[in-house]
């Protein structure tokens, strides 16, 4: 019972390329598991958050299942 | 005619633009850019990372927004992700029109779009290790151009 967690960007030096959490997971939940510099980060406006490939326009409203994907993204650099 | 894609190796842009006029071979004209990794002081490598999910459906719709708003014969957008050596191809668009004007706009279009709003990420590793780059100010400003085409239309 577990949501995989990707960290985007500069977001995977402070808490690695990918993680996973206990399900299911809300926000709160979330933010608990994440260490505190990549936690400042993701709980400002500029990260923003994909569930299993979809961004939710309020991310803290997010609820994530067994075998759910969360995708954490700081912003682009461009191509 | 619409070719997106993402390459985790290197791609010809020689072959690309080929296998592209042969795809628009009724076009008036056919404007390429390719931009490449720049040669710089102390830059080793460039990483370009993404997350596929959003990454290529997201090329789709700015291709799908080209095609729409100008007359193109076919548009073609490829880009690279992984590790790239400077010199190196990132990223080749074309665009095939009846006209020139099209072309040229639609591939500026592209380009500045491509610069700002995909999902990329890009680092690059100097001689005491890996950087990330922050998002430029002139991308958003050469972004905002086409907002304000858009109300004179």
């Amino acid at each position: 019972m577990s949501v995989r967690v990707l960290f985007l960007g500069k977001l995977s030096d402070l808490a690695g390329a990918e993680r996973d959490m206990d399900a299911p997971l809300d926000w709160a939940g979330l933010l608990e598991n994440l260490p505190a510099g990549a936690k400042a980060l993701v709980e400002g406006e500029k990260v923003r958050l994909a569930l299993n490939g979809t961004l939710l326009a309020d991310k803290t409203a997010l609820q994530a299942e067994d075998g759910s994907e969360i995708a954490l993204l700081p912003p682009v650099s461009g191509g | 005619m619409k070719d997106v894609r993402l390459f985790d190796t290197g791609f010809s842009a020689g072959e690309g633009l080929a296998r592209f006029a042969q795809a628009v071979p009724d076009a008036g004209g056919i404007v390429s850019f390719v931009g490449k990794v720049r040669a710089e002081q102390d830059v080793k490598a460039l990483e370009l990372s993404h997350y596929e999910p959003l990454t290529l459906p997201g090329m789709e719709a700015l291709a799908d927004r080209a095609l729409e708003r100008w007359a193109l014969d076919g548009l073609m957008i490829w880009h690279r992700v992984g590790i790239m050596q400077p010199g190196a191809p990132i990223v080749l668009v074309s665009a095939g029109a009846r006209h020139r004007r099209d072309a040229f706009e639609a591939v500026d279009f592209a380009m500045d779009h491509l610069k700002s709003d995909a999902w990329f990420w890009k680092r690059e590793r100097r001689s005491d290790g890996w950087h990330w780059i922050e998002p430029r100010g002139q991308d958003h400003n050469d972004l905002s151009r086409w907002d304000i085409l858009t109300e004179q239309d």
